[in-house]
């Protein structure tokens, strides 16, 4: 009972309407479930599950298909992330110009590994296939900005800009 | 006034701006991400500063946008038309340097020589034919008008005038067009095989997925000249009687979706898109989809399930995507690439086209030419062309004084092409041959200092974490192979490696359920093919050739190799390395903290 009253009191705090909205503009559209799910990632930071079900109740799809289309792409995210996304490009052009070493230099800053969080909440750090910047590889992704020619000392610094 | 009496008054506009100075920033990606739009509003800042926008003499300036103009490595490029003058075009712009050019150049037309774009920028364009991407980096991508004023959405003009959609498909058939996305199908008969489909619901779906690492062609297409894409699946979707269309870009393309989204706007306000097309009896609107997040959404039955709302899983074959793809419609999937060369082939005719590349390969084809070569960006030559050519004429050859060892072309489906190869045209079937693949573009330079086996196990690696998992030969094929690969650069290969490898890639490819694990081997058959060297000397020796493989360093300088150049003892954080300009560098192990410092500034893979 008590997990049950829990997990009420936690929908309550979730502001719903955000979703309500979505589905409503989607409402009739086949094939609607992954913009549907991208726009809700936006609204929400991840994928959470009061959501799913509401989702699921709407678009008349399982649960569980939902979550099979969810971990299914890399875009989802069924946990919360951090306020900023680092992105370490691992492209071939990337890769070729060594950006291992960007990554290794993110893992001594921030003291996470690939797919983890700070502490602080404050910064998630992937490595992300192919981004399309091949020209001015290697290229790490802060949040939107996209910075290019990187060496890990020139990394610091774009990472200073953006913490101090 | 009708539509069409305004869209001829817009294409009457003179070919110099009306007579005003056009100062043009590379918007792509690339120069937004050097900076380009600081640039930008720093040009926009100072001609208000100095009145610019107001006229001198009859000169008005104005700031444009563009889209990529190929050179990502001279980014941020700017290029100042003043009429009657010549065009300069100014490479690595900051900030800083913007009053002066304003001053210098658009004031007292004096350009300022020494930040003009050196002859390495010239060489670049000289060697291409820049046909699909003839306006990218020259006009504004977010304007209509700019597209119609170089003759953007004549061909689809002259389509709905006095084509039927045979007549297209003919003419497309008869340019030899083949499919730009990787598969090399003919373009003709591909959009003949749908058009003979009956059913009251057809789909016309451009493949801008662009997944391949390595590649940003599309999206330089997409950012930099959405309508002739759009022209081109309209003409297309004409050909063979689709009802609505879709271009799926992958969701890493943010500038492309917003730009696509503008141009899909403003080409429905002019009846290009929607009801009644030019005012004829055709209707299409083309949707966008955006990706989530999965290279095998670039396999067109997975692309049409993602579409669908579904996990991308592709699916056997028959029934082929022409007869029953999307919703089980007929559906007809092309590249971004395949479709932006429609209109060029209408307006200038099948003829004209064909004499472009080799017998069975017509045509340009865009590259992203990156890696270790001087002058990376986007090229677009004639299909035919060298590899030596684009390596050294265009791409300005090796930097650092640096050996070439060779190109992978078509990313993880593809292939290596060694030195020996260097002479090779760059067409369909001469690819194939040597044992590698167009694909979609993706040129990637690697010099002597790149482990060949490294970049197999990198692809591989790649592929095992892309597979969607369906098929057994593919989700535990790639993964076996791996591992073999992990252990070999890890210093733990076996003699008999090598014969599972090649015994495994043919299982793979032949097993496999789509193209995804079909050609996943094809890096390693490459790499064993040409490198098989570098493949034994990790297995037997337990070494790296280019000390690359972290797991073999070990940590000792060879003195044959050691240029006595100290960078290493210099940069070593706990002072492990001896030695002077006079004496090798030697590693005291005892100090060594294995931080590889030493082996990332080497410039002569001196330490083993």
């Amino acid at each position: 009972m008590g997990k049950k009253k829990k997990q009420a009191v936690k929908e309550e705090t979730l502001d719903l309407s955000k979703a309500e909205e979505i589905l409503d503009k989607y409402e009739g559209i086949d094939g609607c479930l992954i913009p549907v799910l991208q726009q809700i990632q936006n609204a929400y930071g991840y994928l959470q599950e009061p959501i799913v079900n509401i989702v699921s109740e709407r678009l008349n799809i399982s649960a569980s298909e939902i979550i099979g289309v969810a971990t299914f792409y890399a875009q989802f995210h069924l946990k919360p992330r951090g306020k900023h996304i680092i992105k370490v490009c691992c492209g071939t052009a990337c890769h070729v110009k060594n950006s291992k070493n960007l990554s290794a230099r993110i893992e001594k800053r921030f003291k996470i590994k690939k797919d983890e969080t700070t502490e602080d909440k404050m910064f998630t750090f992937e490595e992300v296939p192919c981004v399309g910047a091949c020209g001015i590889a290697p290229v790490v992704v802060f949040d939107k900005d996209v910075h290019g020619t990187l060496s890990p000392d020139k990394l610091d610094g774009v990472l200073d800009g953006y913490t101090k | 006034m009708s539509g069409r009496t305004k869209t001829e008054k817009v294409r009457a506009k003179s070919s110099n701006n009306d007579g005003k100075s056009i100062i043009s920033v590379c918007l792509g990606t690339g120069g937004i991400a050097a900076g380009g739009d600081k640039v930008f509003a720093v040009f926009e800042r100072e001609i208000k500063k100095k009145k610019l926008d107001a006229a001198i003499g009859k000169r008005v300036c104005k700031t444009a946008k563009t889209g990529c103009r190929g050179l990502c490595a001279k980014d941020v490029l700017v290029d100042i038309s003043i009429p009657e003058t010549k065009t300069q075009t100014y490479e690595r712009v900051t900030v800083d340097m913007v009053p002066q050019i304003v001053e210098d150049h658009l004031i007292n037309s004096k350009p300022v020589e020494k930040w003009l774009a050196k002859h390495d920028y010239h060489n670049f364009h000289a060697h291409q034919e820049r046909l699909v991407l003839g306006n990218c980096g020259v006009i504004n991508p977010e304007e209509i008008d700019e597209y119609l004023i170089k003759g953007g959405y004549k061909a689809l003009e002259k389509t709905l005038a006095g084509m039927s959609p045979q007549d297209v498909i003919a003419e497309i058939s008869k340019s030899g067009l083949r499919g730009r996305g990787g598969g090399g199908f003919e373009t003709g008969w591909k959009w003949e095989s749908c058009a003979k489909f009956d059913d009251d619901e057809k789909y016309v779906v451009c493949n801008g997925d662009e997944g391949d690492p390595g590649a940003f062609m599309d999206r330089s297409i997409m950012e930099g000249d959405p309508h002739a894409l759009l022209e081109g699946m309209v003409i297309g979707g004409y050909a063979i009687g689709a009802t609505s269309g879709y271009i799926y870009v992958r969701a890493e393309y943010p500038l492309a979706i917003e730009r696509l989204h503008i141009a899909i706007k403003q080409a429905k306000e002019k009846r290009y898109l929607g009801k009644n097309i030019l005012g004829s009896k055709y209707n299409l609107d083309i949707i966008i989809k955006e990706g989530a997040g999965a290279f095998v959404c670039g396999e067109s039955t997975a692309l049409q399930f993602s579409i669908e709302g579904k996990r991308g899983m592709p699916r056997t074959r028959p029934p082929q995507s022409v007869e029953a793809g999307l919703w089980n419609k007929p559906t007809c999937l092309n590249n971004v690439e395949t479709f932006a060369n429609v209109p060029i082939i209408i307006n200038r005719g099948a003829a004209w086209f064909s004499r472009i590349g080799t017998e069975k390969s017509k045509g340009t084809k865009i590259f992203a030419l990156t890696g270790n070569v001087k002058n990376t960006g986007l090229i677009e030559v004639p299909m035919g062309i060298t590899v030596r050519k684009i390596v050294f004429d265009i791409g300005g050859g090796i930097p650092k004084k640096k050996k070439f060892k060779a190109v992978q072309i078509g990313g993880p489906s593809g292939g290596c092409l060694p030195e020996a190869y260097l002479d090779s045209p760059i067409d369909f079937e001469s690819l194939k041959e040597a044992g590698a693949m167009m694909g979609s573009g993706s040129l990637v330079v690697v010099d002597e200092t790149t482990c060949m086996v490294d970049m197999a196990r990198f692809f591989l690696e790649f592929c095992t974490s892309e597979s969607c998992g369906k098929c057994p030969p593919c989700r535990v094929g790639t993964f076996l192979m791996l591992d073999i690969l992990n252990r070999i650069t890890q210093g733990e290969g076996k003699e008999e490696d090598i014969d599972v490898l090649e015994e495994m890639s043919e299982e793979v490819r032949v097993m496999s359920l789509c193209g995804l694990g079909q050609s996943a081997p094809n890096p390693v058959k490459s790499t064993l093919r040409y490198f098989r060297d570098e493949y034994l000397t990790h297995i037997r020796d337990k070494e790296c050739p280019t000390s690359s493989c972290v797991a073999l360093h070990k940590y000792t300088v060879d003195p044959g190799k050691c240029t006595k150049c100290t960078l290493c003892i210099r940069n070593c954080p706990v002072d492990a390395i001896s030695g002077s300009r006079e004496e090798v560098a030697f590693i005291d192990k005892e100090k060594c903290i294995e931080c590889n410092l030493c082996y990332d500034k080497c410039n002569f893979m001196a330490i083993k």
